[in-house]
């Protein structure tokens, strides 16, 4: 960690108005909650969909898009990453900084909101907002991981996320059985069972095998995006 | 020093400074150029291999279900297209939206970061006709996008033998749902494009409303039952929640394709208006606050 680097990065990714980009993520999730709250739906229903799909299968996917690849994606494409890596500090450690800035953002704006949803919705009844949380940000941990090494390697870092979480997880998730193994939102979904009350949440994917695999892939990308990072070309706009 | 005088023999002559006085193309000629330009761009043609790979990708993504959909009526020698036109363009929506998404950003954001936008307003073009031209490529790019698929569609239920007046009536409330999206998709992409002159936020922000608006959209019909096997009518009200669904609301009406109480539809005709003029709102209000947005740059 290097604070210097660590408050750079809050600023690039929260300065002018792009804080209320991510701001409309909470807002949102706040709003549909208590719309949802006040209809007499099944509570059961409404968690898990609101939760669920609207948070953990859309909210937290996109979010950890943006903060994953707008803390080094949108420097390394109008150059002035060049200024940083000119300092004598260790690639690995700016690609850590880096990440924890991602990851905190991931939770402040997406974990953090799924908690006050969860409980706005569902109380503190069986754990159920508690698992959905920390689903959440296991998830957007992997997420900011996974997408930071996509804004190292490509310049076309968001497109290629969105392919991932749209095309990959949510469309041939839902058709593909075997493609639910390799989903980030299946892992956190996992996580978020084992938190909550038996039975209360399903998961397709054993515990076990989402934490390595959620620890594997966040380690995997970091230790990639560092070691691309540490000879990095810079390419002009096509 | 002076040279000798046959030396100096070189002699400058004041022609003075000639203007050009040929023909001009002119305001629209040039209007024209941008559109083509700016849609030969949206498709990646003309530039890199690489910035071909997407829109190309979400073509072929786009095109080739159509193909299957063929192969299987032909095969099994189907009496009907077992996916409507319409229903075709609300299955694979993912792909004109990522498009848009991708390509959005492309003919906008690009001009404003490498600040090239002023350099166009020094020629006789004016910010309406330059927000004109990106707004008609856009839209046609989209537009295109949409059409090989039913052109496709179209031609193998001709072969396959299907009745021609049926699948002709269909291809014509194919293309006019296609065009509705287009116009749609196009006003409110460009307008999230042009507010950043970083690409990857356009895409991020473009997609993000799009797929956001429509799990929503989504979740507030089933709040108010419109996914059990007897859906409420009033509920389909929640289609206006999200551009996709809107559209394919009041195509379904309109167009009578409304087969099944689970089709999304606006219910009843007051509520087809409602969703036409929202429609109709949401292009015109985006297209006034994009015009806005170049009023200075």
């Amino acid at each position: 960690m290097n604070t210097t680097v660590a408050r750079l990065t809050v600023r690039g990714l929260l300065g002018r108005r792009r804080a209320l980009i991510l701001l409309a993520v909470p807002v949102l999730l706040l709003a549909v909650s208590l719309a949802a709250r006040s209809s007499g739906n099944d509570k059961h229903d409404l968690a898990v969909s609101v939760l669920g799909q609207l948070g953990l299968g859309t909210l937290v996917p996109i979010l950890g898009l943006i903060v994953g690849t707008g803390v080094i994606a949108h420097e390394i494409d109008d150059g002035s990453i060049v200024y940083l890596l000119a300092k004598p500090l260790p690639r690995w450690k700016i690609t850590t900084t880096k990440l924890a800035v991602a990851v905190g953002a991931s939770w402040v704006f997406a974990a953090l909101p799924m908690l006050v949803a969860g409980l706005i919705i569902y109380g503190t009844k069986d754990n159920l907002a508690l698992g959905y949380t920390v689903g959440a940000m296991a998830a957007g941990a992997a997420y900011s991981a996974l997408f930071l090494l996509l804004g190292v390697v490509t310049r076309h870092a968001v497109v290629a996320g969105l392919g991932y979480a749209l095309v990959w997880e949510s469309l041939v998730g839902n058709y593909v059985k075997g493609a639910k193994t390799l989903s980030i939102q299946q892992w956190g979904l996992s996580v978020a069972e084992a938190v909550a009350a038996d039975g209360v949440l399903t998961a397709t994917v054993a515990l076990g095998l989402a934490l390595a695999l959620l620890v594997g892939v966040a380690s995997i990308a970091t230790i990639l995006a560092s070691a691309k990072l540490a000879g990095l070309t810079l390419t002009s706009d096509e | 020093m002076a040279l000798p005088s046959e030396v100096q023999s070189g002699v400058i002559h004041d022609i003075g400074y000639r203007n050009y006085t040929g023909p001009r193309l002119g305001r629209s000629y040039a209007t024209r150029s941008l559109y083509t330009q700016s849609l030969r761009a949206a498709y990646g043609l003309g530039r890199s291999g690489k910035s071909k790979v997407l829109p190309m990708l979400v073509l072929a993504a786009m095109g080739l279900p159509a193909v299957v959909v063929v192969a299987v009526v032909v095969i099994t020698d189907l009496k009907s297209l077992p996916m409507d036109f319409t229903q075709y363009l609300t299955s694979f929506g993912l792909f004109p939206e990522i498009f848009l998404a991708a390509q959005a950003p492309v003919l906008l954001s690009r001009d404003l970061r490498h600040h090239i936008v002023p350099l166009y307003f020094s020629r006789p073009i004016t910010r309406g006709d330059y927000v004109r031209a990106k707004f008609a490529a856009m839209a046609s790019a989209l537009m295109l996008l949409m059409t090989l698929p039913m052109a496709v569609l179209y031609l193998g239920s001709l072969l396959a033998g299907l009745p021609f007046g049926t699948s002709t009536v269909h291809l014509l409330y194919g293309l006019a749902a296609a065009a509705l999206y287009a116009l749609l998709y196009a006003a409110l992409g460009l307008l999230i494009a042009a507010a950043t002159p970083r690409r990857g936020f356009g895409v991020a922000a473009i997609m993000g409303m799009l797929v956001i608006s429509s799990v929503i959209a989504t979740f507030v019909l089933g709040l108010n039952g419109g996914l059990r096997h007897d859906p409420v009518e009033s509920a389909n009200w929640a289609a206006t929640l999200s551009p996709a669904t809107l559209v394919d609301g009041l195509v379904n009406q309109v167009f009578g394709l409304v087969t099944a109480p689970q089709v999304l539809h606006a219910p009843g005709p007051l509520a087809a208006f409602v969703f036409a003029a929202e429609i109709a709102v949401l292009v015109a209000g985006s297209y006034g606050l994009l015009l806005r947005r170049y009023r200075n740059v």
